[in-house]
């Protein structure tokens, strides 16, 4: 195990105040929390501090060493969405990344090191990657989380791969430092001790009975002697981003800079965990809280941010917009994991079926979901229940393509085996059989007696015959069982 | 005289061109057919068969005169090789026991319900995309630009384009590559071949459907 200790030593700050520039920085500013009746100082800035202001101090005595302090209250939720973004970020160097508040976030990069090349390169890009946050950051890595935490404390970018050395430089760390609880370190203190190192040297027992077993179970983690448990960063199940305009959007034009924005966060997420979206869900904010959901579903998950951004734009622009959108929503529930199609290496046909599902999905888009379907045989004598649309385009093979072409295959073979032996049958069968005009010029076959369906209400007794029309056309065509009037067309031989 | 050799020399060279047609030699070489599975038919069609890469266009006198079973052999052919076929918004229901009769692997047929301003779009997108084996469409109203497009999609994407259109429009010109007409006699069905690329003179040709 290797961890890498991201540490954002002003978060409080940071999350507060983003805008911070060069002038703001030069004015005394903190962050309070606390009671109302007695607020204290959280983390004051470079300028506050020049002036005596520190942490922990109450307001009252903040504000009489530097009146001009202007103050902000804390917020941890702010603090807590930034550190899972920055949890959310690490989460593709690694797939161990934990969150330790309030202000760290811890990476694993021992199984990452071959392939990001090395530790020197993979720390250079965590920090420069950490650095476009916007927050300040150190970064220290370590065998252990917690030593690594107490080195991005202390001493800002050492890196020490193995434990003895880590052993070493966590002896020289000063007890303030160590991330103790305050009264251990007060009595650690008052008995003269001042470095890790002191402690270290300490007999267990001792040191047990004088700062708790806690805080000796913390020393040893730190040390690699007493194994670390840490909740492991789970990425989100569900996607989901809102964007405000300040004015009244009523073009779809106009819609689709920031509806491909949304996307590329959507795709940059997929990517992240490694999934893909079947179904999600754009919603246009309208004024006073009204809105309109489109709902946008796919035959087979994607994850590639163009296709996503042309399927989702052709549906918005098949909406007509019904006042003008203030805010745009994304929101995508069922993220399933996403399969990429095997092909067999030696199938003629793998271009070709590569380009049917984005041709499906663009037809879908703009024709309506339920535009295409098969065609499907099934085992009735009636003719306009021997047959029946197939709800949705069967996909092409997911894998394990071995599996499901041999389900294919049989599902094939139960298909031709339901075709029930008859007659000629036409190529065109009519919705709706019409009544025939006139007399058949000629009977060509027949007559066919159909009778069935006692046991469901659409009884049928019938005699079908292929007939000619006066006009030359073949058709099939019935009459009442027995008579050889009231002719109705139901079929062409086309 | 030397000039005029070299010249003579330079003209095969441009001759030899493979776009280049002369209308002295042999029908064309046989481009990329499927073919129809009707022998007189194949006899008749240049390189003996639908051409793919092409629109093909099938005016029709009026329903039920065995326009659909000229193709049905083809269409069967070709879902069989694992090519998917679309028939894009037909006027009635193709009916799966006879599709499945003639020899078609129904798991290979897209059935596209378009209305009619988007039709052509559909047919263009199928044709184009390169993943289907013949497109079927039903354009009882298409102008010559709308048809150029989809035999433009259909050069693309290498696939069979039908179109079936009612037989007043053999009047009009076509981009087709081939046009053929059904129509019907006494005798029974007939077809006339009306335009075919590589193919002059005995144009007018006809064959009897269903003697």
């Amino acid at each position: 195990m290797l961890w890498a200790c991201l540490r954002f030593p002003q978060l409080a700050l940071d999350v507060v105040r983003p805008d911070a520039d060069a002038i703001s920085s030069r004015t005394p500013f903190a962050v309070i929390d606390g009671p109302l009746q007695r607020r204290h100082i959280v983390l004051p800035n470079a300028a506050a501090h020049k002036t005596g202001v520190h942490c922990d101090q109450p307001l009252t005595a903040a504000r009489a060493l530097c009146p001009q302090l202007s103050t902000a209250l804390r917020d941890p939720g702010a603090e807590r969405q930034a550190l899972e973004s920055i949890a959310a970020w690490a989460y593709r160097f690694s797939a161990e990344v934990s969150i330790a508040d309030p202000d760290a976030v811890f990476v694993e990069i021992g199984a990452s090191l071959s392939l990001f090349g090395g530790i020197a390169a993979l720390e250079r890009r965590l920090r420069g990657e950490a650095a476009a946050f916007g927050f300040a950051s150190s970064l220290a890595i370590a065998p252990t989380a917690a030593g690594a935490r107490v080195l991005a404390t202390h001493a800002d970018g050492l890196v020490i791969p193995s434990i003895l050395p880590l052993t070493n430089a966590l002896g020289s760390v000063p007890i303030r430092a160590s991330g103790l609880d305050e009264k251990s370190i007060d009595a650690l203190h008052g008995m003269g001790f001042r470095l890790l190192r002191d402690l270290f040297r300490l007999p267990r027992p001792e040191l047990a009975r004088r700062i708790g077993p806690d805080a000796l179970d913390r020393l040893d983690r730190m040390r690699g002697i007493a194994a670390e448990s840490l909740l492991r960063y789970r990425p989100r199940d569900r996607f989901e981003r809102l964007l405000e305009f300040s004015f009244g959007i009523e073009s779809h034009g106009a819609l689709a800079f920031p509806l491909q924005r949304l996307i590329r966060g959507l795709a940059t997420f997929l990517v992240a965990r490694d999934g893909g979206v079947q179904r999600f869900a754009l919603v246009l904010g309208h004024e006073r809280g009204a809105s309109t959901r489109i709902e946008i579903g796919l035959l087979a998950p994607r994850r590639d941010a163009q296709s996503l951004f042309e399927l989702t734009r052709t549906r918005l622009e098949r909406i007509q917009l019904p006042a003008p959108v203030h805010a745009l929503t994304l929101r995508a529930d069922d993220l399933p994991p996403l399969c990429p199609l095997h092909h067999d290496l030696f199938d003629a046909h793998r271009g070709e079926e590569l380009d049917w599902p984005r041709l499906a999905e663009r037809l879908r888009a703009r024709l309506g979901d339920e535009a295409l379907r098969g065609l499907r045989c099934v085992a009735d004598h009636r003719p306009a229940r021997a047959w029946r649309f197939a709800t949705a385009v069967e996909t092409p093979a997911q894998p394990p393509a071995n599996r499901t072409r041999a389900v294919s295959q049989r599902k094939r073979n139960t298909q031709t085996a339901l075709v029930i032996n008859t007659g000629m049958r036409p190529f065109w069968l009519l919705g709706k059989p019409i009544v025939l005009r006139g007399e058949p010029a000629q009977i060509l076959a027949g007559p066919e007696r159909i009778e069935s369906g006692w046991w469901d209400d659409h009884d049928k007794r019938r005699d079908y015959y292929v007939i000619e029309t006066s006009k030359g056309q073949r058709a099939w065509a019935f009459a009442p069982a027995g008579s050889m009037t009231q002719w109705t067309l139901h079929g062409w031989f086309a | 005289m030397r000039a005029r050799l070299r010249n003579e020399a330079a003209l095969a060279d441009v001759l030899r061109h493979p776009g280049i047609w002369r209308r002295s030699a042999a029908a064309r070489p046989a481009a990329d057919i499927e073919p129809s599975g009707v022998a007189e038919l194949d006899a008749l069609l240049p390189g003996g068969g639908w051409p793919r890469g092409a629109l093909t266009e099938i005016l029709i006198e009026q329903d039920g005169i065995g326009e659909c079973s000229l193709v049905l052999p083809a269409l069967a052919a070709l879902t069989q090789a694992k090519k998917r076929i679309v028939f894009v918004a037909p006027p009635y229901i193709p009916y799966a026991p006879a599709l499945v009769a003639a020899g078609i692997d129904l798991s290979q047929v897209v059935h596209i319900d378009a209305n009619a301003a988007d039709t052509h779009w559909t047919a263009e997108q199928c044709l184009r995309a390169g993943c289907c084996g013949a497109v079927l469409n039903w354009l009882p109203k298409a102008d010559y630009r709308q048809l150029r497009r989809l035999q433009l999609a259909a050069e693309t994407g290498a696939a069979i384009g039908f179109v079936f259109r009612p037989l007043h429009a053999a009047k009009e010109t076509s981009p087709a590559a081939l046009r053929l007409q059904v129509t019907v006699r006494e005798s029974g069905p007939r077809i006339d071949i009306l335009k075919c690329r590589g193919r002059f003179g005995d144009a007018t040709q006809a064959i009897q459907l269903r003697a």
